[in-house]
């Protein structure tokens, strides 16, 4: 062809449109927030009925996670996070979610093979990388002795 | 049998006709534009079965049986079925056809496998292999997402340039007895790739596959656009088809645009059904072929139809490899008598 790759890029680049960058940030930040705020009024909430900070906190996560996986298993988050994006993503949600759909999706494949195996496949990286993270971030705290 | 025309194109003189065609969709594909064209609509995207693989063969199956008996053909009167489908190892087809006994051999051209199959038919019913053949396709949403994309439960968004696969089947009787449509030219397209390596925008990927493909069966005819009553490409979706057009003016001065329509942007109503730049998939140039052009070239409410299956032919591993994706596109003249 006489269009070359380079000039192409450009053209496909034009022709396609951009992602509503306004619409998708504010979304996430009112959907985010919510569900922060939310979590925030569960902290209340569970501290008000005698849990220590600690648990309160354990709690929330908990209760969260299990909204999640709730919403994600009657096939409702995906509708909410189409909209709000990484609203539902970045939150405790959204790694809720990663987990769950696999999960739900590869049922298909049998408990081990399926389930099993594939439960991971979108989690899996967060939590390899997110355990090298915190293995540097502990050298550096313990290196220059800021503990 | 089949001669060549030019360097690239083939001409079947004995003319095989479409004797049969049928096409069923989901609930989805049924609520688009296009709804009241399909044979039948499944309201139930599972079609009753426990899986989504098992749905896309149903729903194959289900086109099959259709055109067959729409053709007043019995699949012991079939020579060759000719299918295809997206899934690993084409699994949706094979195991669609797994009880109907009839010879099968399996094509892989992504979702150009209707042009593909419908032009490998051409070549075995024109050179006297087979007196009939069936040609058919599928492709399924949920099947589809889980092995090239996300579960389906997965909470993410789309980016605007992205498709959604159609859940559709279309399937095609081809005989050698003369009838009303008939497949008068096609041609085998060369793989293209100009670098593009989203895969978010198959569109963008496919449209030079579609560009050289037109362009060389144009040249090889001596024939320009208006010669056609419709030039239609597979699933290259809004921002495709605008790639399509630029590129063939680009390229050859050519200015398909009062005739080229798109099957992924005739399915879906972009603008209430949310499916970003349009629909894809081997089911969605099938299904629209297989139902709607059918329908119009046997009513005589258009004459020839030059149709080009577009295909990007990467894979899930070819992706994460970095490697970029290469379209391809078969075409098909399709001509009423």
């Amino acid at each position: 062809m006489a269009v070359t790759g380079k000039e192409y890029e450009k053209m496909a680049q034009k022709a396609s449109p951009a992602s509503p960058m306004v619409k998708n940030f504010l979304m996430a930040y009112l959907t985010g927030g919510l569900i922060c705020t939310f979590g925030e009024g569960l902290f209340t909430l569970y501290s008000y009925f005698g849990a220590s900070e600690k648990d309160a906190r354990t709690a929330v996560s908990v209760t969260l996670i299990f909204i999640t996986a709730f919403l994600t298993g009657i096939g409702v988050f995906d509708k909410i996070a189409r909209f709000a994006g990484a609203g539902t993503i970045v939150p405790i949600t959204g790694f809720a979610n990663s987990v769950a759909s696999p999960a739900l999706e590869f049922q298909s494949e049998g408990r081990i093979m399926g389930t099993g195996v594939q439960m991971f496949s979108i989690a899996g990286p967060v939590i390899v990388y997110g355990t090298a993270a915190a293995v540097v971030y502990g050298l550096i705290v313990w290196i220059f002795r800021l503990y | 049998m089949a001669e060549r025309t030019g360097k690239y194109t083939l001409s079947f003189p004995s003319k095989p006709t479409i004797a049969g065609s049928a096409a069923v969709v989901g609930k989805k594909e049924g609520e688009g534009p296009l709804g009241k064209e399909f044979d039948k609509i499944y309201t139930d995207s599972t079609a009753g079965e426990c899986s989504w693989e098992k749905a896309e063969s149903a729903i194959q199956r289900e086109a099959i049986i259709r055109a067959l008996a729409k053709s007043d053909t019995a699949a012991s009167q079939v020579d060759a079925v000719i299918a295809g489908d997206l899934l690993n190892q084409c699994i949706g087809t094979t195991f669609g056809l797994r009880e109907m006994n009839i010879p099968f051999t399996g094509v892989y051209g992504a979702c150009s496998t209707m042009a593909l199959s419908l032009l490998m038919g051409s070549v075995m019913v024109d050179g006297g292999a087979a007196d009939t053949c069936v040609c058919a396709t599928s492709s399924h949403f949920c099947s589809a997402e889980r092995q090239f994309r996300y579960p389906l439960e997965y909470g993410g968004q789309r980016p605007p340039a992205a498709q959604w696969t159609v859940t559709g089947a279309g399937a095609a009787v081809l005989k050698k007895a003369k009838g009303k449509v008939r497949i008068t030219k096609g041609i085998i397209g060369r793989i293209q790739d100009l670098g593009v390596r989203d895969t978010n925008n198959m569109g963008a990927a496919m449209a030079p596959a579609a560009c050289a493909t037109i362009t060389d069966f144009l040249n090889d005819t001596s024939t320009c656009p208006e010669d056609y009553d419709m030039i239609l490409t597979g699933d290259l979706g809004s921002v495709g088809s605008k790639l399509l057009r630029e590129l063939m003016v680009k390229e050859s001065g050519v200015d398909i645009s009062s005739v080229h329509r798109d099957c992924g942007v005739m399915i879906f109503d972009p603008s209430k059904q949310d499916v970003n730049a349009g629909g894809s998939g081997c089911g969605c140039s099938g299904a629209v072929v297989c139902s709607y052009i059918m329908r119009l070239l046997r009513e005589g409410e258009i004459k020839s139809v030059l149709f080009v299956g577009t295909g990007a032919l990467m894979s899930p591993t070819s992706s994460k490899q970095g490697e970029s994706i290469p379209g391809i596109a078969h075409g098909v003249l399709l001509s009423v008598d």
